[in-house]
Parts: structure tokens; sequence; C-alpha cells
């Protein structure tokens, strides 16, 4: 916030830098004009602050404040439980299957999608023929609605008629088929590709544009000092890479956390909860059950969770990368 | 960039414009109430009927009413299936229901009754209403007040495919389980897949155990246990058993736990393209096996859920449901003369005739031409104890419960006892 905002005949020399906390016993002239600069600030700023209120800062309160009531959903909360709503959460097996399938996924992501995406990324980094389409086609799935690739990959996964058992029993691997989405053994690893299909374009386009970044020049040196090419990838690309690597996990881990419409398509979370996540068992509760303090439980859970995660990630991981943004309160930047 | 000033002054008026437009509409909204100042009364009804001919079957019965009733005037509101309930739940919440509206009875539209949102009907439709069919009427009745008008009814029971029965040796259809165990052996003998059913969607599951109880506890011991919040009963339990039994002989098509109902993949379309000999489902059966698969035409058939031995309920008790329409509490009269319109033989052999539904109008019988449908609407007119769907007739919390319980009890990670336990204690919390 800066004066410069207002044509200020006053703020003479002053202008363009920012305000200074007011010493005290400072001339009652400039606490004025501090004010008005304040009022204006927030007069702009009020229309955006009145929407984050109502549509964001309002419904995660009620939840909060919902979360301690057995509510139906139906006129106000009135039926005041306590904690009730989440020491059920944390006896509820369904739940703390959540949990875990959640980890499951974060894993797996870290494991293999994002290692995947970023191999991806330095092969279509090279100069080679057909480059820009290969780097579209595995764009594409990303661009697909969630829905779509749900009731696509439902069908691609249909035991016996579906295209993947067709295949597999055409070039006689009939015994690799299976019951896909059907079996409870089988139902995350099944999830796990489609999500991989769908996401990995995501991150390898993130990642074709940090090694865009990165100057030739560096490589080139390691090149003639004699570092050989995996030498190159870990002791130049990689450590450049950094950045976008972490916000890339940083995504790929709250997309885990808060999974719902591709699940809520194919399976429902079944078969039996073996592919549920959070937030079905939310909506699960929320809009089929209707004891919404219950529902609102979990998604002050989810809330919090990815919360945590997001603040304590951004302290120790990022803190390079955002010097100055919101969790350091070091202020200024610089 | 233009007059910057003049271009606000134009957002201004805009958004004024755009305010006071938002105000008229608004009271226009309000004056649906009761008449306006021209001496027209405007009944809004909401339905579900978005497919075709229903629609324009409804359309064409609004405007026929319009006709003999020149002061009143309808306005049809048509909300596909789901968008309809999650709109219902936001009204409810508001407080303010639609003069006329779709509804299946049972726990929803309790819930709508305790919140003092819906019309009591008992007095305004006396005299007409007493001739529609008795068992159409169940799901309504809440505390033995009436709240809702019937258009449809229908029940749950298995559709065969004839063919596969006789390349088994399946000669009758069987009238008790054990019969019917051993016609899922002597189909599986055949590899043939004797059963379709959609685990995804775990209502389809519910509907084996609800029959079940019904046959060994009989269907007012089932109401009892509603009422009591109570399914521990051994009845329950041996209901579970039953199932667990079928579930043992794996007689579901590959997959079934991950199928849904009406996909080109799902359990309808397995039926009809005559990859399963079987399905437990409702009277739309023949018209969804049609329309998700090839269909089976006159080689499909109807044989209602078998008795169980040494069970206390008949095979005369039907378990199923339908459709009708309620009022929001104060209609106008105009509403209720709809109801009693939309109630007459002379439009329910229209509905009959053009929509597929089952006649609630005993006059409007002659309108069935459909052997299945006949045989269905001759069950129901022999019913001797009826039960909504147990997922409509419970507080939704129950229902659920039931569906997931089953569900998991068909996977195989639930036995017969956690079953009925779990269903209780879901029930008592229920309030």
């Amino acid at each position: 916030m800066t004066s410069t905002f207002l044509p200020d005949k006053r703020s003479g020399p002053e202008a363009g830098r920012p305000p200074a906390p007011t010493p005290p016993g400072a001339s009652p002239g400039r606490r004025r004009r501090r004010v008005s600069h304040w009022l204006t600030a927030v007069s702009f700023q009020l229309p955006a602050l009145v929407l984050f209120l109502v549509l964001v800062l309002l419904p995660i309160l009620f939840a909060l404040y919902a979360a301690f009531f057995r509510w139906g959903g139906f006129g106000m909360p009135s039926d005041y439980i306590g904690t009730e709503n989440f020491t059920r959460l944390l006896d509820d097996p369904v739940f703390l299957g959540d949990l875990w399938r959640c980890l499951v996924l974060v894993v797996l992501s870290l494991v293999l999608q994002l290692p995947f995406a970023l191999a991806m990324a330095v092969l279509l980094n090279q100069r080679m023929r057909g480059r820009a389409v290969y780097r579209m086609l595995f764009f594409a799935p990303y661009v697909l609605s969630e829905a779509i690739t749900g009731v696509l990959f439902g069908m691609i996964f249909a035991p016996d008629d579906g295209l993947a058992d067709q295949v597999l029993g055409g070039v006689g691997l009939d015994g690799l088929g299976g019951e896909w989405f059907a079996d409870p053994s089988m139902v995350m690893a099944t999830l796990f590709l489609v999500m991989t299909w769908k996401y990995f374009g995501f991150h390898m386009m993130l990642y074709l544009a940090g090694l865009q970044s990165i100057p030739r020049e560096l490589r080139e040196a390691a090149l003639i000092d004699g570092a050989n090419a995996w030498q190159r990838f870990r002791g130049v690309t990689l450590p450049l890479l950094a950045p976008t690597l972490r916000i890339s996990v940083f995504l790929s881990v709250i997309g885990a956390i808060q999974l719902f419409d591709l699940v809520w398509v194919v399976t429902q979370g079944g078969p039996d909860h073996h592919s549920e996540t959070m937030a079905v068992t939310m909506f699960q509760f929320g809009f089929k059950r209707y004891q919404v303090g219950y529902a609102s439980a979990i998604s002050v859970a989810m809330f919090g969770i990815s919360l945590v995660f997001a603040l304590a990630y951004q302290r120790f991981v990022l803190r390079r990368d955002l010097q100055g943004a919101t969790t350091t309160m070091r202020g200024g930047g610089g | 960039m233009g007059d910057p000033a003049l271009s606000r002054r134009g957002f201004l008026a805009a958004s004024t414009a755009a305010g006071l437009g938002m105000t008229a509409l608004s009271g226009c909204g309000g004056d649906s109430d009761g008449g306006s100042s021209s001496g027209t009364t405007t009944i809004e009804w909401w339905n579900i009927s978005t497919t075709q001919p229903t629609k324009d079957v409804w359309a064409a019965l609004a405007k026929k009413f319009e006709a003999r009733n020149p002061t009143v005037k309808v306005k049809i509101v048509q909300l596909e299936n789901d968008a309809y309930k999650s709109k219902m739940t936001a009204l409810i919440a508001s407080g303010k229901l639609p003069d006329i509206f779709h509804t299946w009875g049972g726990g929803v539209l309790k819930q709508q009754v305790d919140a003092g949102l819906v019309e009591e009907l008992g007095d305004r439709t006396k005299g007409w209403a007493d001739g529609l069919l008795p068992v159409a009427k169940e799901p309504y009745l809440i505390d033995e007040k009436v709240y809702g008008i019937p258009f449809d009814i229908g029940m749950v029971g298995f559709w065969y495919n004839k063919a596969l029965f006789e390349k088994a040796g399946v000669t009758t259809p069987p009238a008790t389980w054990s019969g019917f165990l051993d016609a899922v052996r002597a189909l599986k003998s055949e590899n043939v897949t004797p059963l379709a059913l959609a685990g995804k969607e775990k209502w389809p599951g519910m509907y084996y155990w609800a029959y079940l109880a019904m046959r060994v506890a009989g269907a007012d011991a089932v109401q009892k246990a509603a009422d009591e919040k109570d399914f521990t009963g051994p009845e329950f339990v041996e209901a579970g058993r039953k199932l667990k039994e079928l579930s043992d002989l794996r007689p579901f098509q590959k997959g079934f736990l991950g199928a849904a109902y009406s996909t080109p993949t799902g359990q309808a379309a397995t039926v009809g393209n005559g990859k399963a000999a079987m399905e437990l489902m409702g009277q739309w059966a023949p018209v969804v096996e049609a329309d998700a698969g090839k269909g089976l035409g006159d080689g499909l058939g109807f044989f209602p859920f078998p008795a169980v031995e040494g069970g206390r309920g008949a095979i005369t008790e039907v378990f199923g449901g339908g459709g009708g329409h309620a009022l929001r509490r104060g209609a106008p009269q105009a509403a209720v003369d709809f109801l009693k319109f939309f109630a007459s033989a002379a439009s329910d052999r229209e509905l009959v005739k053009k929509t597929g539904v089952l006649p609630v109008v005993p006059a409007a019988e002659s309108a069935l031409t459909d052997p299945n449908l006949t045989s269905v609407q001759r069950q129901l007119k022999a019913a001797t104890g009826f039960q909504l769907y147990l997922d409509q007739a419970y507080a939704p919390a129950v229902g659920q419960e039931v569906n997931d319980s089953v569900a998991a009890l068909l996977a195989g990670s639930k036995s017969a006892e956690q079953v009925a336990e779990s269903i209780t204690k879901v029930a008592k919390e229920a309030q």
C-alpha cells in the first residue's frame, strides 16, 4: 500500500515509499493522512473482502460451528453434543481407512507418478522430432474433466467386456485381466493408474517450464568439466529444478487429500469402502444421510489436515522459494 | 478507453435495473401464494418427469386442467431426479415448498411433515381419494394421516429370462427359497450367470435383505422393528444368513461389486443382453433393460419373491413403492382440485396407456395391456401386506445404513449379526 494512489500535494518527498509505523507523538496532520490512506486502501479491497468473507470464511466458520452439533441440515443446529462428532470420527473405521488410503495415494504419487512425470519432462526437453505433439498428447488428459475421465475408465475397466480385458485377452494375457474397480484388493491400484494417466501431464508441464529456465551454459560448463549425463542431471538439473519440484509435490499432496470427483464417478467409494476418500465419506454423510453435523466434522478434519500440511510445508520446505510470504512474519521481503 | 465516468454511470444504471428486475421477479414469485389482482391463481407444480413421453403427456394434462378451470394457471417446473432431491433439500431449509411437489412418501416425507411444511390432505380429499388402490396410498400415510396422493405404484420382484430358465431345465418359476436356490444351482451348472446385481449402487442389494426379512419375519414385524428401532431380533439375523447362503453360491455376474444399475455395462443391461438370467427389480425393469441393453421383449417373465420355508411372511406381501404428489402447507384449493383431476379415471387411463405406470384408479385397469405389468398389477391388488423401499421408508441415515451394511455383507466383510446390529445402532442414534 503506497501513497501513490491519490495525487496528494502534501505527500511530497514521501510519495512512493511505504508508510512507516506512526512514531509516538507524530503530528495530527500526518495521522489524519494515514487514516485517509488506510480508508482508501480498505475501500478498494472491500468488494473482494466481502466476497471472501461471505463465500469462504463464513462457510468455514459455520462448518466449524455445526461440527459440534447433531444436525440434520434442517433449520439451525440446536442439539449441542460437544466433541462427540470428533471422537466418533476417530472411532469410525471408514474414516481411519480414508486417512490410510490418502497416505497410500500420497506415497504412490511421490514414488511413482512424479518421478515418471520428471522422466517424461527430461525426455521431452531434448531436441527430438514431434516433441510438441508428444507434449500436447501427454497434457491432454489433464484438460478432460474428472467426470468424463471417470465414465471413460469405468467403461475401459468393465470386467470382461471392457477395453482393458479385451485387449489383454486379445494378446493372450487373459490372466492379467481382472475385476479392476470391482475387486476390493485391486481398486486402489486401478484408481492410481487412472490418476497417473490424468495428472502426470500436468506435473510434466510444470517440470518442462522449470527445465527451460535452467541456463544452458551451466550444463555446458558441466559437460566441459567432464560430467557424465547422470552427474549433469544430479548435480545441475535437479538442484535448479528443486523449486518446481517442491511446488509440484505440494499440489500433488493437497490434491490427494481432497480427491473426490473421480472416485465418486467411478466407484462411489466402493466396493465396500475400499476406495473411499475423506471427501467421499463427507458427501455420504452430508448429502445422503443428512447427518450434516458429522459431515461438518469430517470437513473440518480435512481442512485441518490440509492447513497443517500447507503451513508446515511452506514453513519448512518452501521457505527459500517463498521468502517474505505470509508464514515467515519477517515482513518486507527482499 | 472512452469516458470512464460515462461507463461507470452506465454500469450503475445497469446494476440498478438488474436490482429492480430482481425485486420484480421475486414479487412475481410471491404472487403464487394465492390469487392475484386479476383473479387467476397460479399453482406451481414440481415434478421429476423429464423424460419423454411422460413430459408431454403431463404438460397436456395440465393444459386440459387449465381449460376446465379458466382462473387457474399451472406452472410446471421439471427437474431431473437427483437435481430435484438436492433442490428440495435447499427449499426445506428455507421453509417454503412449491404448491404441488413430487414425493415418494416414507421417511423423507415424514421429515418434511415434521418440519411443518406439508398439508394434511385427509379432509380435503375425502370422497374421491377413498377409491384409489389401497396399497398405492400406503407410502403417504404418516401416523395414519394422508399427506400425498399417488399417481404410480409398483413392486419389486424377480424378472427372468425365459429362454435361459428353459436351458437350465427350470420349468416353473420357484415359489420357495430352497426352490430358488436350486434354480440358481441349475443355472450355474449350465454356465449361465443366475443373477445380475449393481453392487456399486447398493440399493439393489438392499432389496434382497428387505424381502428376506419380510418373508422370515412378516411385513408387520418389519414395521414393528422400524417403529421400535430394533432390528436385532433373530428373524433379521436369519434374513442376513439366508442372503449369505445365496451369495455363497456366487450367483452374481463377474465384477458385480463395481457394477452400476442403468449404464451400458450395468445390472439392467446384463439381463437385457441375456448375459444373466434374473434380476430383483421394480416394475420399471423391462423399460430400463431395453434402454440400457437390447431388452428381452416377450422373453422376459416376472415372479414374486419366493416364500421362505417356516417364515411368517406370506408370498403375497409386497415390497415396493411408487410416486405421488404432496402439497405445501396452506396450498390453495386449486392445488387440491388439480390432484383430484390428476387422479381421475380419465387422467389415470391416459397415464397408464402412454407413460407405462401402473393404475392407481381401479377403473383405469382396462388400459393396461403389457402381460408382465398385468401380472405385477395382479400381485399388487392381491397384496396382503406392504413395505415401502427401506431407503425411503426410513430416515435417510437409517436407509443408507441398510444399503451400506447389506453391501458389506455381499462383499463378505460383515456377518448377518453385524448387519442387524449396525442398522439398529444407526436407527437408535437417529432420534
